[in-house]
């Protein structure tokens, strides 16, 4: 493998997230962990191909990695190995912090002997996600030494740099990081690959026990830990200033991804500017900000999402008692939305510096054009499902989801998405909804997120009677982020055999009386199943099984076996067209004159549009793919 | 040669426009050339609309700038369209011919506009280079060169601040050995559809 290599000073192409595994690599990193969640997915899948390529050697790949239950499980795992004096990195997305939150506080009051490198990747304009918050605020809000990187190359030293800064510190530190850091390639030269450790040493304390007392004697270390750690801000390459034409008042303030469109629209504008790049951005260099704050007369501050480093420059430049004019987010030349580009921040430069915009004003195709929505894949299990589903109670249910490939779901023709908020929240919206209304209540969840968040709801459906049916969609991977195992999986993310929990046995364990299983490619069993959970008075489970199609054609292809194609005879058909529109698979189209064909290069040859089709128009092609 | 070079590759999930641009990524780095390269990945595993953006030369970020496209290369005509603030009138706008309808229309609710249409379109907006990759892919060997036949036509339209046969030995150093003659065939036979 390529990104293997020890070979100094080597240049190869690599994704934002691949170079941060690389850092950490470089680093000696000896255990990661994770819960995948785009867009910081492939910093976890790159250990796992690692570790995968050595497993089959029956090699040690040097580190330990696993894909835990959730973002909490898996900053506890990696926390307690740095605690044990090992380097440790944990990835998540931004949201997964929040779940993670609770450890994260408090770890940060006791500290770490070996490095920790907490990866949080931030979703501005939410292209994957389900808000935009601004994971800076967590730095400052529990005490952590934070990098911001720019670009593929800044991520990989930021990584292996970072485990020098946490371990000097002796605290965790967070790598944060943004979509267009996380899935944008660049070139990355290489260091020296140093040895993991491998084994750690627990050494007792009494101070590792986080006791009220123990906590107010840990709250003023931390506070000298963030001291310290702004001694290393100052001195700190990540913190430089760029000059761009021959610069006078005017500074720039910026960081991350920002600090790209900055460069360039300042040289595109010839402008002539300072630019002080923040490269750690928690604790602030404050002697190095004050400095620059006292050199401008206007300062113009760029970042995405929230005004965090232009309320501290503020402060600063009331603590200098300085009249110089501060630009961003609160004097409305930039937004405090979405990710920024280089028009917008052209755009902003345009209006401060007052010089004329070169970027055209976008034209739009006259043409209408169709959309082309995500959509469940033909074939996917859990149209089969929803299917029934809506066979069995057509109307008057309402519908908590979760976050997976289902959520889909909530398009036409299925509408079966009502209300969800994050990792877990259906069951427990399962629950209130059933005090609060009338209606029926069917819940949707993944298995990876049974795993992660949904048992704790199920058990309180369980203890207080709620009437609900919460159905676990087990396709038997994590399907939306790329596939990765989970609890549920016979294989762990270094490929190794792993016990795999089974999610009809949990809910048992969790006292849930009534539990239907089902595969539901078989639809009028998983009707009728649906039907009995919703007559039984409290709550009950239904556990759809059946694995997700991309996977089991995969298999199918590898062990040599066909997988069958899906044709309609067009002289059984008779036009109901309730396979296009209400079965709705993406594979069938309208054809000539209003026939009704199967795309054969999409068709994953699930059978049930055969299933559903009432006048049996529908079978297997009889050449196979 | 322009001192940035900005390429927008689109089409639809599952013709290999990511795996396109990883490639021109790095024949750029072979080449010692500054390049970052974005990709937007979709909620689904496919059928949705894809869309890289490769730049080249003096630039500090991933993203295109409205109106600032070099070339814009689309493996479905629509998808070009979509695409089209990114064009200026100077720009190269190489698309495959052979339309790809999305369930939206199969389905009944839209509509998938009049092709001749969609290339007048492209055409009052940049310099319109219309290929058939699926043919070539197809006669290369295999449909699923149709990506390596855009970017042979690509490296045709001259747009590509390197050599082609950096590209093309990119292109070889990342297929098995037994596809190397079918991606050899697509890309030649897609750069002399250009040339």
């Amino acid at each position: 493998m390529e990104i293997l290599e020890d070979k100094p000073s080597k240049k190869i192409l690599l994704l934002g997230n691949e170079a941060i595994t690389r850092g950490a690599i470089e680093a000696g990193v000896d255990v990661a962990t994770t819960y995948p969640g785009t867009p910081s997915s492939e910093i976890a899948d790159t250990f796992s191909a690692i570790a995968k390529f050595y497993t089959k050697q029956k090699k040690d790949p040097g580190f330990y990695f696993e894909y835990s239950t959730n973002e909490k499980v898996a900053l506890e795992v990696a926390g307690a190995a740095a605690i044990s004096g090992l380097r440790a990195l944990t990835c998540m997305k931004h949201v997964g912090l929040n779940v993670a939150s609770d450890t994260f506080m408090t770890y940060l009051y006791i500290g770490t002997r070996g490095g920790h490198v907490i990866v949080s990747a931030d979703d501005p304009s939410c292209h994957s996600s389900q808000n935009e918050q601004d994971n800076r605020y967590y730095a400052i809000f529990g005490g952590a030494p934070m990098l911001e990187p720019s670009t593929p190359m800044e991520a990989k030293e930021m990584t292996r740099i970072g485990f020098e800064i946490s371990e000097e510190l002796k605290s965790p530190l967070l790598l944060r990081t943004t979509t267009r850091l996380n899935h944008v390639r660049g070139a990355v030269t290489f260091n020296k690959k140093q040895k993991p450790r491998k084994k750690g040493k627990f050494e007792k304390n009494p101070m590792w026990v986080t006791t009220p007392a123990v906590a107010r004697a840990r709250h003023p270390e931390l506070l000298k830990m963030l001291e310290k750690a702004e001694k290393i801000s100052e001195k700190s390459s990540f913190n430089k200033i760029i000059k761009v034409g021959k610069p006078q008042d005017w500074g720039i303030v910026t960081s991350g991804v920002s600090y790209n469109y900055v460069k360039e629209a300042a040289e595109d504008l010839k402008l002539n500017v300072r630019i002080l790049k923040l490269g750690m951005t928690n604790p602030l260099p404050k002697k190095m900000c004050k400095d620059f704050i006292k050199s401008c007369k206007k300062l113009v501050i760029v970042e995405e999402l929230e005004p965090v480093l232009e309320h501290q420059f503020k402060a600063m430049a009331y603590e200098l008692g300085c009249g110089v004019d501060i630009y961003g987010k609160e004097t409305g030349h930039f937004s405090r939305l979405f990710e920024y580009n280089l028009d917008i921040v052209t755009d902003a430069f345009s209006k401060i510096f007052k010089v004329k915009n070169p970027i055209v004003k976008p034209k739009e195709s006259k043409i209408k054009l169709p959309s082309r929505p995500p959509a469940l894949c033909p074939g996917c299990p859990h149209r089969a499902t929803y299917y029934a589903v809506k066979l069995a109670k057509p109307r008057g249910v309402i519908y908590p989801t979760d976050i997976g490939c289902y959520t889909l779901g909530k398009a036409p023709p299925y509408e079966v998405a009502d209300l969800l908020l994050c990792m877990g929240s259906n069951a427990g919206t399962a629950c209130g909804l059933a005090v609060a209304v009338d209606d029926k209540i069917i819940s949707f969840m993944g298995d990876s997120t049974f795993f992660h968040s949904g048992i704790p709801p199920i058990i309180n459906a369980v203890h207080h009677n709620h009437d609900v049916v919460i159905t676990v969609l087990d396709n038997r991977t994590t399907a939306m982020t790329g596939h990765q195992p989970h609890p549920g999986t016979e294989f762990d993310g270094m490929g190794r055999p792993a016990k795999s929990i089974h999610v009809e046995d949990v809910v048992k364990g969790c006292g849930v009386e009534h539990i239907e299983i089902v595969d539901p490619n078989n639809i009028k069993e998983t009707t009728a199943a649906f039907k009995r959970a919703l007559d039984f008075k409290g709550p009950s489970v239904v556990v759809s099984k059946s694995p997700c199609i991309l996977l089991a054609n995969r298999d199918k292809r590898k062990q040599g076996e066909k997988v069958p194609v899906y044709t309609i005879d067009q002289e059984k058909c008779k036009k109901c067209k309730l396979c296009i529109s209400r079965f709705a698979c993406p594979a069938i189209y309208y054809g000539e004159e209003g026939s009704i064909l199967i795309d054969e290069q999409q068709c994953n040859g699930c059978g049930n549009c055969a299933t559903v089709c009432p006048f049996k128009a529908i079978h297997p092609k009889e050449e196979d793919k | 040669m322009k001192d940035k070079i900005n390429i927008v590759l689109t089409g639809v999930g599952g013709q290999g426009v990511i795996t396109a641009a990883n490639i021109l990524g790095k024949a750029a780095v072979n080449a010692g050339v500054n390049v970052f390269v974005s990709e937007v990945h979709g909620m689904a595993q496919r059928g949705g609309t894809v869309n890289c953006t490769i730049r080249m030369g003096k630039v500090s970020g991933s993203l295109v700038a409205i109106g600032t496209a070099d070339a814009i290369v689309s493996t479905e005509p629509i998808e070009a369209l979509r695409y089209i603030s990114y064009a200026n009138k100077n720009t190269k706008i190489i698309t495959d011919v052979t339309p790809i309808i999305p369930f939206t229309v199969s389905s009944g609710g839209e509509e998938y506009p009049d092709i001749d249409k969609v290339f007048k379109e492209l055409e009052s907006y940049g310099k319109l280079y219309k290929i058939d990759a699926v043919k070539i892919a197809k006669e290369a060997g295999a449909l699923i060169t149709k990506n390596i036949v855009m970017l042979g036509a690509l490296a045709g339209s001259g747009v590509l601040p390197f050599d082609s046969k950096i590209l093309i030995d990119t292109i070889l150093d990342n297929v098995p050995a037994k596809f190397k003659e079918i991606n050899k065939k697509a890309f030649n036979d897609g750069f002399m559809a250009l040339k």
